[in-house]
């Protein structure tokens, strides 16, 4: 817009000195992030693209298939273990996500409200290995879950049995990823224009279809990012499984440590690691299909 | 009618509030009892199975972790060490990519946006595992540089992301106006962006350095064996059948996390929040 006007004014050299300005700013631009880029390209991109090669590489260098036939032959049950999972813990987070920011957000009760808040977000921080350690004494079959069920009368002493199999992998996911899904979905429901929230209750419609109809909607970018994060992220855990359920079935990251740091079988590990990427692609996916509507609609 | 009604709410309302407490401490028991449980096996001395709580309490395994031949105190330095590191590095990096992507006009914004987002994006078992081949050839391998690298590496889109939306958060037209009264580019960012966009880069410093000290898998592939961090330490002396140990080690652990986790919202604000990944 200035350009054309300054071109206006003076035709030549106005309009070039401009252009060069605006050239010159996308090249610092490039060079602000030149560095960042590099580490990401360098300690990232470039051991991902190895691990391509590694899994595709035959001993004699050539192209094979072998290793993904390997890798499904003997770990078939670990994938669809890691599937279901993954995909179970997703389902529990979201849900538990869109209850606890609804109430933040809905609720009418300012001490309960105020409680929650300060509640739900204690294993925001707490690594994974640290949750995994915690489940193991929780869910154990010594742990406090059991005495509690049975000082309260719900299970009979006979029946306490450890929780250390798939059962634990699913809620110290549960319990570490929800809060963190939680904090997006209540950050980004608290930024919405209220008017709409206001009418709707004002016309006397419930709370929950307040939610599900007016503000979910217009959050759902957030709870998407925030739930491709987690699945992904829970794809790569290897303690968390390592700790709770390490015999088989178990999750693809334990086969994939075992074929690495017992047997030194990269060829296998790689391809278990592409084959988990190929979960996390469907996931981004989904992501970038969200993304690019949101783009055409914008 | 009116009266009827009016009369019957509070009376109405009561099995909400019985349900709204159940649940919030049917919440709290999930949420706290597992922390429970770790701080009982931190300070149990003896616990067997038909015993609801430890038998005796007591402070010798804390001595042990806290002994000057323990390696716990050693693992607890080389953990922060490596977390400063970590922070120093990603915010050299991240702070003047966060600046461009948030005030420069960038092609290709969104892409590059993505591309830091790609090490959460994408299982890092695959990276770990190859880099640490890689790095065992260059000689990286089981050093501190090693490690610091691979963690930066994945520390970066909290970094990068949180810096860009910290800066896209300052108000353009105070810029505007300290650029207007003859202030340089330099100047302009110095006097005026950064010290309003503090609060979210100490946020995502905060982030980097949580991380990295609780990373795991990295360093479990790239650290061995010479780099025991301490959630190295806990992972082997849990496996090790030494709950008294993890559990006082998981301990160490959870006081920055939780720390942070109390005051995270003063760091990040809603404004920045909202602009995070925009």
């Amino acid at each position: 817009m200035s350009t054309e006007l300054t071109a206006g004014l003076a035709p030549v050299e106005p309009e070039s000195r401009a252009r060069r300005a605006a050239r010159a700013k996308r090249w610092a631009g490039f060079a602000l992030i030149a560095p960042a880029l590099a580490v990401v390209a360098l300690f990232f991109v470039l051991p991902l693209a190895l691990s391509a090669v590694g899994a595709f590489r035959a001993a004699d260098g050539g192209f094979t298939l072998a290793h993904f036939a390997k890798a499904v032959d003997l770990y078939s049950k670990d994938i669809g273990f890691t599937i279901a999972i993954v995909a179970l813990s997703t389902l529990l987070i979201a849900l538990v996500a869109i209850a606890i920011a609804g109430y933040l957000t809905l609720g009418e009760n300012p001490r309960a409200v105020a409680l929650l808040r300060w509640l739900y977000r204690w294993p925001l921080f707490i690594p994974f290995v640290v949750a995994g350690q915690v489940m193991r004494t929780f869910l154990a079959k010594n742990g406090l879950l059991n005495h509690v069920l049975i000082g309260s009368g719900i299970i009979e002493p006979l029946s306490a049995q450890s929780m250390l199999d798939w059962r634990g992998i699913v809620v110290a996911f549960v319990w570490k990823q929800a809060p963190f899904v939680t904090l997006l979905l209540a950050g980004a429901m608290a930024s919405l224009d209220r008017t709409h929230v206001e009418a709707a209750r004002n016309l006397g419609a419930p709370r929950w279809r307040v939610l599900f109809g007016i503000v979910l909607p217009q959050v759902r970018g957030t709870l998407l990012v925030g739930l491709v994060l987690s699945f992904v992220t829970m794809l790569s855990v290897l303690s968390v499984p390592l700790m709770i359920n390490p015999n088989s079935p178990t999750m693809m990251t334990v086969d994939v440590a075992y074929r690495i740091s017992t047997l030194a079988d990269y060829a296998v590990a790689n391809a278990l690691c592409l084959l988990s990427l190929l979960l996390a692609a469907m996931g981004a996916a989904f992501y970038l299909r969200h993304a690019v509507r949101k783009a055409e609609g914008a | 009618m009116t009266a009827t009604y009016a009369r019957s709410a509070p009376l109405r309302q009561m099995p909400g509030a019985l349900v709204r407490a159940a649940l919030l401490a049917l919440l709290a028991f999930l949420i706290f009892g597992p922390l429970l449980n770790l701080v009982l096996w931190a300070f149990a001395e003896k616990w067997y199975f038909p015993s609801k709580l430890p038998l005796e309490y007591g402070f010798t395994f804390w001595q042990r972790v806290f002994a000057p031949r323990g390696n716990a105190l050693g693992s607890l330095g080389t953990s922060v060490w490596i977390a400063l590191l970590t922070v120093v590095f990603s915010l050299a990096v991240a702070i003047p990519a966060g600046y461009a992507l948030a005030r420069l006009r960038l092609p290709w914004r969104g892409a590059i946006l993505l591309a830091f987002l790609l090490p959460q994006a994408v299982p890092n078992l695959p990276v770990y595992v190859n880099i640490a081949q890689v790095f065992y050839q260059i000689g990286l391998a089981g050093t501190i540089t090693g490690v610091v690298l691979v963690h930066a590496s994945h520390g970066l889109v909290l970094a990068v992301w949180i810096a860009s939306a910290a800066f896209a958060a300052v108000d353009g037209s105070l810029e505007e106006a300290a650029r207007n009264m003859g202030a340089s580019p330099w100047t302009c960012f110095r006097t005026v962006t950064l010290p309003l966009a503090a609060p979210g880069l100490m946020a995502s410093a905060i982030f980097v350095f949580l991380e990295s000290l609780d990373e795991f898998t990295g360093t479990y592939f790239v650290g061995v064996p010479d780099v025991t961090t301490l959630p190295l330490l806990m992972f082997n002396a849990s496996m090790g059948g030494n709950y008294q140990i993890a559990s006082i080690t998981a301990l160490l652990l959870l006081v920055p996390s939780i720390g942070f986790m109390l005051v995270v919202e003063r760091f990040l604000k809603s404004d920045v929040l909202a602009m995070v990944g925009r």
